[in-house]
């Protein structure tokens, strides 16, 4: 089944880890990326001009109700739970922290792993918290794709192996590989005109 | 999810039939998973238990409705919001002799604190008056109280300062016990009662109303319900600020507003 989105989750090392990701990606990617990052609460951000510097993906930080497309890198904004609706578009959310997380990754890939189901990549990255694992468990549950950061290779590798134990079927993958199988999935898509 | 869409839209159902109280125009997705999390942390093994329970005891549907609509806020959440309410809208404030504010969705009443305190360092605390709404009974005497962890002290002390504040942010509470409360005189002209912004109407008409990370959770036409209210409830030139990440400029109601801010979502009803 071609995929319709990739939700990508990190923590500590998570943006160098993303940059690396997302700065091989054509314009116009076929696949939305939702991207979770935990962040500081209430500074003002440059996180959305630092990614944007290095992609040519177009680098959106979420607002609420805001429809998903493809060829658009979206950032969880900080200090919201971001929860994916069934019409495809985003909530917000202001429950307490999950893992002490506010925005959570377990939030965003479990409300993304119910709507995508099948057609949703799950990518797990670095991070010293173990916020991500039920949610990328929850993806492959659903029959979506669950990818996780080889432990040996992340920054921090407390989030990659949580997910490890609690999630039997997913597949280990350095940054190179994740970013390559991105554009395979890319291209792919093309050739099927699944997407424009 | 712990259970299935249909069984959770009967629930919703079942409450709108049994209590009157009408979670339709709330967002799926946000609402879903909050009933899951009730779920969980009350050992309830699926929504059918749920769902009986709530239809039998008004008093477990009150706990039940608590925590779903509960929101956990900060002191001074996005001080540059507070900084530009203080440049921008505090001066045009100051030329009434009286001040009328509704805080709808007031919640545990961090937000009214830091509000308070912003006037009162303006000298205008004395001439307004606060009108702190929720539809949460349990966090409207949170507010009330005004009674916080220490523990979140240094994060508020620091959003504070960044937000503009004069003094030293210990002079308005007394701390005891591992938590502290705020002065009741920053509340002495604050009223508190319950109001549910998707079913009640306009009470009075106001110069600001600030109603932060309420809206993120209903529906477009929810949304425009209470934009309607707030319209209703302003006063020619009056304010509203909304949330960092919300806006009015999708509705039909954007036109009767002009921005007075665009980042931090602050808007001015025109004459």
């Amino acid at each position: 089944m071609l995929p319709e989105a990739v939700v990508i989750g990190g923590s500590w090392g998570g943006l160098e880890a993303i940059l690396r990701i997302v700065s091989g990606l054509p314009a116009r990617f076929a696949l939305p990326l939702i991207v979770v990052l935990h962040r500081g609460r209430n500074f003002k951000s440059e996180l959305e001009s630092v990614i944007q510097h290095r992609t040519h993906l177009q680098v959106r930080e979420v607002e609420e109700k805001e429809k998903i497309q493809e060829g658009y890198l979206y950032i969880a904004p900080a200090n919201y739970h971001v929860p994916v609706e069934q019409d495809y578009t985003f909530s917000l959310d202001l429950s307490a922290p999950v893992h002490h997380s506010r925005p959570s990754i377990d939030v965003t890939f479990e409300s993304a792993a119910e709507v995508y189901g099948p057609r949703l990549v799950g990518v797990l990255l670095t991070g010293a918290n173990v916020d991500g694992a039920s949610g990328l468990k929850i993806i492959a549950d659903r029959g979506g794709l669950a990818i996780i950061q080889d432990p040996s290779e992340a920054e921090a590798d407390t989030m990659p192996r949580a997910a490890l134990q609690l999630c039997p079927v997913r597949q280990v993958m350095r940054i190179d590989q994740i970013s390559q199988l991105l554009l395979q999935m890319h291209q792919e898509l093309q050739w099927t005109g699944g997407k424009s | 999810m712990l259970f299935e869409k249909n069984e959770a839209e009967k629930l919703i159902q079942v409450i709108a039939g049994t209590y009157g109280y009408d979670l339709s125009g709330y967002s799926r997705a946000s609402l879903y998973r909050r009933i899951g999390r009730f779920l969980t942390n009350h050992s309830i093994p699926g929504i059918s238990v749920l769902e009986e329970k709530v239809g039998q005891s008004p008093a477990f549907f009150e706990v039940f409705l608590q925590e779903l609509t509960v929101n956990v806020t900060e002191m001074f959440r996005d001080p540059s919001f507070f900084v530009a309410l203080r440049r921008n809208v505090v001066p045009m404030l100051s030329t009434y002799p009286y001040i009328k504010i509704w805080d709808a969705g007031c919640s545990t009443g961090e937000e009214l604190y830091s509000l308070t305190i912003m006037l009162k360092e303006e000298n205008l605390l004395e001439r307004t008056k606060i009108y702190a709404t929720d539809v949460n009974q349990k966090v409207l005497q949170q507010a009330r109280d005004g009674i916080y962890p220490l523990s979140s002290m240094k994060e508020y002390i620091r959003n504070y300062h960044l937000a503009g504040g004069l003094h030293d942010f210990a002079d308005y509470y007394t701390a005891r016990y591992g938590y502290v409360k705020f002065n009741s005189d920053l509340i002495k002209n604050v009223v508190f009662y319950p109001h549910n912004l998707a079913t009640d109407s306009s009470f009075n008409e106001f110069h600001l109303v600030i109603c932060r990370n309420v809206l993120i959770y209903f529906d477009r036409p929810l949304q425009e319900r209470v934009y309607d209210l707030f319209l209703n409830s302003l006063i020619n030139l009056g304010y509203l600020c909304l949330g960092k990440k919300e806006s009015i400029s999708l509705s039909p109601q954007a036109s009767y507003f002009e921005v007075a801010d665009k980042v931090e979502k602050i808007y001015r009803k025109r004459v």
